[in-house]
């Protein structure tokens, strides 16, 4: 195996400080791996409710907030440890993609801004028509002619289409990594399409990476190729994605999984899903499995420490619960997992 | 508890059951300085008593606006051009702005989109509820008041501590909540919900949607739901009325429509749904292709349709009912 494109070892990520009482901690992220090969390229989800960590995590990878503690490594070296030139390097190389396509434009530039920007920023062009040539490849990747968009305001383009110039622009960068948070989760299904096809395309042609930062299963399940599912910043469940959605395993996949309503009028949900309150969901469990509370299946040991990753099957599929835990009486991990397989149907 | 509505009845013929809700032609423009754009166009809609109607389409399509123009809260530059609205009878458009205040909120109860966000950051949940009250019926004895609070939040599942709480307390989903809560405070007998479960995690949607299934089944009101997920329709709604560009170009109980989607529009919608059932190649499309303020003669999809004739370039199709209760206007049939 050569060197990976991106290797998160152990990462913790704490708040403190600010508006939270003083002593308080927020644990946002805890002791996470994950591991992006550097060929061939492949669209990593990362997967989990608002506040399970993923923001904070693609914060960290954009070195926009600093670890608390363990390593982020790009192509072998720790980003904490970069020098200027690498520092500016890395920043071409890993680039964003944003939930809001509103929100990132600067309503008084014609777009074209957003690519002068880059352009004058790392130096890519040393003329205006290398530089005009640049951006009308970039636009052409995402199926958008530069005469049609570059003179316009962006309160003249839709919601679409200023994502789409988003995805360009890192695009325009060659990157060799894309976060990419949420990026479809303000258009619509018709046009979520159109960006994700985009996003296979350049994964598939450029060589480019993707962590695709989601709550929707669904569209993860589409392109990714890997998925971790993050549970109040720890892993829940990882593994390959068809794998993972198609036979979850951590009983909070499991309901994850139950609950992305069924595109079907003949086939309704047929059981009902309480929510604990919000206090007994924050930090009540300081040790053991944070989804305790809300676990159909918990068990005194759940309490004691945090479940690690077990390994489910032959593959690369890990799920953090006791259930799978190969030391347990065989005989009951059967029957749970088969209760567990029968309430997903 | 459930959620399954297979109780609930499919059928609406306008013989049967009554109308809440009568839409009629009606017309709402966007004054712009190149010209006006047409966001609602001649729509015609019904909603029986007890049914809930779905009603989808792309940003821009015009859902929310109508939805406001029901309420007659489209602000400028949109205007009602023309067209009615009748609630039980009565006539939203003609109406004075005093008559209005009595039907709104009473008659009709709006969740606009994003409510959570519009709660008052500095007053508590129970001042909230009781302002929206108080507004529409006057002072009430505290006690009476405080009572018929704990009530409605036990109605949306919400426990009693939430009464005092201010809304940073709140999640998300039971911010949401709170204002399903004060859409019932005045028993209305329809309430228009717009996405009321966007920006909410898979779960905490299902509890939201749960809660307004519900609320809907223990007051018997009507209920629109506006949204673009289908899947999430095709769990809540008894009727989908399917809107592009401005135009309804589809309307059938729900289980007719995923059957048998008849509208090339519907067929791509229901194409392009996500599933994590199965894996299934995107379908990629364009969005909204023409200038709002000057729509192709014929019709309004042509320049999306895959099976585009001569004939939709000049003439506009009408809406017709091609099966029983399944209304679209398409040239295909």
């Amino acid at each position: 195996m050569s060197q990976p494109l991106l290797e998160i070892r152990d990462a913790t990520k704490i708040y403190r400080g600010g508006f939270l009482r003083p002593g308080q901690q927020l644990v946002a992220l805890q002791n996470f791996n994950l591991t992006i090969p550097e060929k061939p390229a492949t669209i990593t989800a990362i997967a989990g409710e608002s506040g399970s960590g993923k923001t904070t995590l693609a914060n960290l990878i954009l070195g926009s907030i600093s670890l608390t503690s363990g390593q982020i490594l790009y192509q072998g070296q720790d980003i904490a440890t970069l020098s200027r030139r690498q520092k500016l390097e890395y920043a071409r190389q890993v680039q964003a993609i944003f939930q809001d396509p509103y929100a990132v434009y600067n309503p008084f530039y014609r777009v074209k801004h957003i690519f002068d920007l880059v352009i004058n920023n790392f130096k890519l062009a040393p003329s205006k028509q290398a530089a005009r040539d640049l951006i009308e490849e970039a636009l052409k990747m995402v199926g958008m002619r530069g005469e049609e968009v570059l003179e316009k305001y962006p309160h003249q383009l839709s919601g679409g289409q200023r994502q789409r110039m988003m995805v360009a622009r890192a695009y325009l960068l060659k990157p060799r990594l894309i976060v990419a948070d949420e990026p479809v989760s303000m258009v619509d299904a018709s046009l979520r399409a159109m960006i994700l096809d985009i996003m296979l395309r350049l994964r598939d042609q450029q060589n480019i990476s993707f962590l695709y930062i989601t709550h929707d299963l669904s569209t993860a399940y589409q392109v990714c190729d890997d998925i971790y599912v993050l549970y109040q910043g720890s892993i829940a469940e990882k593994g390959d994605t068809v794998s993972v959605i198609e036979n979850p395993k951590h009983p909070y996949v499991q309901l994850l999984i139950e609950s992305v309503p069924v595109p079907d009028p003949n086939q309704k949900w047929n059981t009902d899903v309480t929510l604990p309150s919000e206090e007994e969901l924050r930090s009540q469990v300081d040790t053991g499995c944070r989804f305790y509370p809300r676990c159909p299946y918990h068990m005194d040991r759940c309490l004691v420490k945090q479940p690690p990753l077990y390994q489910i099957g032959s593959g690369d599929h890990q799920a953090a619960c006791y259930l799978y835990d190969p030391a347990m009486p065989s005989a009951q991990a059967g029957l749970v997992e088969n209760q567990a397989a029968t309430d997903t149907k | 508890m459930t959620v399954t509505l297979n109780g609930t009845k499919m059928d609406h013929g306008p013989a049967r059951t009554p109308k809440v809700l009568e839409v009629q032609g009606l017309r709402v423009h966007y004054a712009t300085p190149l010209g006006d754009v047409i966001a609602v166009n001649e729509v015609n809609l019904n909603v029986y008593e007890g049914e809930t109607l779905g009603l989808v389409g792309e940003s821009g399509c015009g859902k929310s606006t109508l939805a406001m123009s029901i309420l007659r809260l489209v602000q400028p530059p949109g205007r009602i051009v023309s067209g009615q609205v009748q609630i039980h009878g009565i006539d939203v458009i003609a109406l004075s702005e005093a008559e209005l205040r009595q039907v709104r909120w009473s008659q009709i109860a709006l969740i606009p989109q994003g409510a959570m966000n519009s709660l008052n950051p500095v007053m508590r949940v129970r001042d909230q509820i009781a302002e929206a009250i108080e507004t529409h019926q006057g002072r009430r004895p505290p006690q009476e008041l405080k009572e018929r609070i704990l009530r409605l939040l036990a109605m949306v599942g919400l426990p009693n501590r939430v009464y005092t709480m201010y809304p940073h307390e709140l999640s998300g989903g039971m911010k949401q909540r709170v204002c399903i809560a004060m859409a019932i405070a005045l028993t209305p007998s329809l309430i228009i919900a717009d996405e009321p479960t966007s920006a909410l995690d898979v779960v905490v949607q299902r509890v939201v949607a749960q809660t307004l299934l519900d609320v809907k089944r223990t007051l018997g009101v009507s209920m629109i739901l506006i949204g673009h997920d289908m899947g999430l329709m095709a769990q809540l709604v008894d009727r989908i009325a399917v809107m592009y560009a401005g135009n309804i170009v589809e309307v059938a109980p729900v289980k007719d429509i995923f059957a048998e989607p008849l509208h090339p529009y519907t067929q791509l919608l229901l194409a392009s749904i996500p599933s994590v059932k199965q894996r299934k190649p995107l379908v990629v499309t364009e969005g909204l292709t023409h200038d709002l303020r000057r729509p192709p003669p014929g019709c309004i999809f042509q320049l999306r349709c895959p099976f585009v004739m001569d004939k939709c370039r000049e003439v506009v199709p009408p809406l017709r009912e091609l099966r029983p209760n399944h209304y679209a206007a398409c040239h295909l049939y």
